[in-house]
């Protein structure tokens, strides 16, 4: 991104870190889109934005943290679901949002995913998938579509990839939604709508890497990418988890499909002790009635 | 000699760590003793022979564990065949009556028996024999005061059982006394 | 600062380490673990999963030791004492946090309880071989604080210290107790909760837009900030300047990692917790910690009514290692003789600091059990000839 053009005037200069511009990723990276539609969603979700937290984990996306002029963790690889948990946990005022790619939510970090929308903490989280390590250079991921190339499956994956929507929705999550970069308005709105959902939320947002992932299967600029994303989406809200399984360049089905109440996990300690224990118990406040 | 070394054996679930802790207990925070406590975990804790270690000392304890034990309580017979070959060559040995069939003592052996199952059973539960055993152990050794270990007993059992384990103790005491006053057993 | 009266179980009782460890994590005001189970430390978390409830806090187990060190870190900037637990194989998995934990430089506890390695070793039964690991096992520089209790009692005691010095230098810091300690049960003496003194974090006291998250006091701790304070602040695990802005560069590395490791280095004489008997006019000294010590304790008594004059120095505070004293009993002494459950820990340092001036032995044992105190009282015997 270019200094010059990045004037204080700047409609999201409030909530970014001005000071840390410009930032590393890519032109045509779909994460700077997944950002200001982030941002677009934080004015909208009428919350004290001091006691929003970003977290992230390692990666291009794992960036988003220090970015965003929020309380903001840069955390370790595969990790941030955990410290999320804790944060929250520690102090339940918080809105807890985990913004970090695919590798780095379900490969490394696949059994903090799932244990998490298995507890139902309550936090958000947005995983941009762009198909494969960026920051690396481009290796193959949990998400590659088969046949696709990448610098680790040089003669194309022949792995089956995780659809995250059907992991999330499986594993117990209250909320899941799936878009491209290009649904700028749908994704700010299911961003919304997972932020003030209480529990588990996901949120995939289909990114181009053009410099990467769209370079090595020769698929055209990060302009093509958007055409493709405008002609091959298909919205289909609701639709069953089961069947969003992403061929490579082929139809694919985005929208929002989970949208479900369940006891968060904070909501069912404070039920089951009481229960349990009746009058001794001490409900749990957070951190800051220790002050 | 100032450290006394106890090993009491059993089978799982006849309260044989129990039994160490109430002793333990005993010793420390009614009795003003040192004592410290081990046993066997894993596995090998959970097979047909476990046990419970207390060291009992007036001084600090240092080495944490039992070596050669001068007392053993034995309520099982393969606790028995296992443990009774560790037992120091003048030391004491107080069995369950009923579910240990000994071998003749090694020479300087003393060694005493009660009927603690059907003292228990007497009760109306078997499953205080244990506390029948630390409550003739208690006579039997004089190591730690009747009164520091019906404290130990009272406060660590079960709330609602209180009295029956401390009749079962009692009892277990009294059987100890009482072979003491007819001189069979060490003053 | 005194504690909430909440946490403390006033009384004296008849409890193993693992469960007076617990109790002096409520005791220092732990309010947030999370763990996963791990003989022989599960007795730390099923305790703080009973007791927690009637508290005032949160347990929960975590999906793996990776979850549970990082968790507690989170928890940790939330504003909540926190600590995890666990034995060998977990501690391997937390190394990473570890590391995160001194970068981001966050007050929290890791309690070991140690059994015999490597990999899944002897589960039940004890090991000192962690301490290496406690001290380096994370990737690159830093330096942390690691504690070795020997009792019970040492187990409450010294985790009310461990939050302490968690706070007042923003570092993790270990809580090595091992197998033996973490199950003896023994007497253990709570307080009433206004005897027990606890370090409160040390929060900034400037606005947010005065205030830089890494930029130290003179004692090179930085004030920090509670999440949700109106701060916006970020940290990274990152290289960072003082705004916690990740910069990729040797000036920045040197400036950072230089402080963390001063930040110890430098405080290590208000860190350092040693006990000695009769060091004065010693010939040998033997150097020991955790349950090493009472045994070692045992084979002193011994060598001393062979009428040998033995000293003994006893390490509470084992990292940071105790380098200034060492050296001065270095030119008084003939030779020092450390035990410990592992072959050849703890002692690299020991030697590094006597630097050859006078003898070191060491007496080693590869765990499972405690070392018998003739071992040791023999190797006494050799340094003395």
């Amino acid at each position: 991104m270019n200094k010059e053009r990045l004037k204080p005037e700047h409609p999201m200069e409030a909530l970014l870190r001005m000071d840390r511009m410009p930032h590393i990723w890519c032109p045509t990276c779909g994460i700077g889109t997944a950002v200001s539609c982030f941002i677009t969603a934080l004015e909208k979700i009428d919350y004290p934005l001091d006691k929003v937290v970003v977290v992230s984990g390692i990666g291009c996306t794992g960036r988003v943290a220090g970015y965003v002029k929020l309380d903001s963790f840069h955390t370790t690889h595969g990790r941030p679901i955990p410290f999320a948990t804790g944060l929250k946990l520690g102090n339940p005022e918080l809105k807890v949002v985990v913004f970090s790619g695919d590798g780095d939510i379900v490969a490394i970090g696949g059994n903090h995913f799932i244990h998490a929308a298995r507890r139902n903490i309550d936090i958000t989280v947005i995983c941009v998938n762009n198909f494969n390590y960026a920051m690396t250079g481009g290796q193959v991921a949990p998400t590659t579509p088969l046949t696709a190339l990448a610098t680790t499956s040089p003669y194309g994956c022949f792995e089956t990839p995780f659809s995250i929507p059907y992991l999330a929705d499986s594993c117990g999550a209250v909320y899941v939604a799936r878009w491209t970069a290009l649904h700028i308005r749908r994704l700010t709105k299911s961003m919304v709508e997972a932020l003030n959902k209480p529990g588990f939320s996901v949120v995939e947002v289909i990114c181009p890497c053009s410099t990467l992932y769209a370079r090595r299967n020769k698929l055209g600029t990060g302009l093509d990418l958007m055409k493709f994303y405008h002609e091959s989406s298909v919205i289909k809200h609701g639709a069953d988890t089961r069947e969003l399984d992403i061929e490579f360049q082929k139809p694919m089905v985005v929208g929002k499909f989970v949208d479900r109440e369940r006891p968060t996990f904070l909501e069912s300690w404070n039920a089951q002790m009481k229960k349990a224990l009746g009058e001794k118990f001490q409900p749990y406040g957070g951190s800051n009635e220790h002050d | 000699m100032s450290t006394t070394e106890l090993k009491i054996g059993g089978f799982g679930g006849q309260g044989v760590i129990l039994s160490g802790i109430i002793i333990g207990k005993a010793a420390t925070i009614f009795d003003n003793k040192s004592a410290t406590l081990t046993q066997s975990f894993g596995p090998e804790a959970r097979g047909s022979a476990c046990s419970a270690q207390v060291l009992i000392s007036d001084d600090q304890i240092l080495y944490p564990y039992v070596t050669v034990p001068d007392i053993m309580v034995v309520m099982s017979q393969e606790a028995y065949t296992k443990f009774e070959p560790e037992l120091d060559e003048n030391g004491l040995l107080l069995i369950e009556k009923d579910l240990v069939k000994p071998k003749k003592p090694r020479e300087k052996i003393k060694q005493f028996a009660i009927p603690a199952t059907r003292i228990a059973e007497e009760l109306g539960r078997k499953i205080v024999l244990n506390i029948v055993m630390v409550g003739f152990f208690t006579a039997m050794t004089g190591i730690i005061s009747a009164k520091a270990m019906r404290e130990a007993v009272k406060t660590t059992v079960p709330k609602g059982t209180e009295e029956l384990n401390l009749k079962a103790f009692d009892r277990g005491y009294e059987y100890g006394m009482n072979l003491k006053k007819k001189g069979k057993a060490p003053k | 600062m005194k504690v909430d009266p909440k946490g403390v179980l006033t009384g004296s009782y008849f409890l193993d380490g693992d469960h007076a460890c617990c109790e002096g994590a409520l005791a220092a005001g732990c309010r947030f673990a999370a763990g996963y189970p791990i003989t022989p430390s599960t007795e730390v978390v099923e305790r703080f999963a009973e007791r927690i409830p009637l508290v005032g806090g949160i347990f929960i187990q975590m999906e793996d030791e990776l979850a549970s060190s990082i968790a507690i870190l989170g928890a940790s900037w939330a504003g909540l004492k926190s600590m995890t637990v666990t034995s060998g194989p977990g501690f391997s998995l937390m190394m990473e946090h570890i590391g995160l934990g001194a970068m981001l430089e966050t007050p929290c506890v890791f309690v070991n309880v140690q059994r015999g390695g490597p990999s899944t070793g002897l589960p039940t039964l004890p090991g000192q071989a962690d301490m290496m690991q406690a001290r380096w096992g994370s990737h690159g520089d830093y330096e942390l604080i690691s504690l070795c209790p020997n009792s019970p009692q040492e187990c409450f005691d010294f985790m009310i210290d461990a939050f302490n010095l968690s706070e007042r230098y923003r570092v993790p810091v270990m809580f090595m107790m091992d197998e033996c300690v973490g199950h003896m049960t023994e007497k253990v003496v709570i307080p009433p909760a206004d005897q027990i003194e606890v370090v409160p974090r040390r929060y900034t006291t400037l606005p947010p837009e005065e205030y830089l998250p890494f930029k130290p006091d003179p004692d090179l701790v930085p004030p920090m900030v509670k999440v949700g304070d109106g701060y916006r602040f970020h940290v990274t695990g990152l290289t960072h300047d003082e705004r916690g802005y990740p910069v990729m560069s040797a000036e920045c590395q040197e400036t950072l990692v230089h402080r963390l490791i001063d930040k110890i280095r430098r405080n290590a004489r208000d860190i350092w917790i040693y006990e000695e008997d009769q060091v004065d006019g010693a010939e040998v000294v033997v150097i020991s910690y955790g349950i090493t010590h009472r045994v070692a304790l045992r084979a002193v008594q011994m060598a001393r009514e062979k009428g040998l004059k033995v000293g003994m120095m006893r390490l509470i505070v084992v990292w940071p290692f105790p380098e200034e004293r060492i050296r001065q009993l270095a030119d008084k002494v003939k030779a020092f003789v450390m035990p410990e459950m592992n072959y050849g820990q703890v002692v690299l340092e020991l030697e590094r600091c006597v630097a050859g001036k006078a003898k070191v032995l060491l007496a080693p044992h590869g765990g499972g059990t405690v070392h018998k105190p003739e071992q040791i009282y023999e190797r006494i015997m050799e340094a003395a000839k």
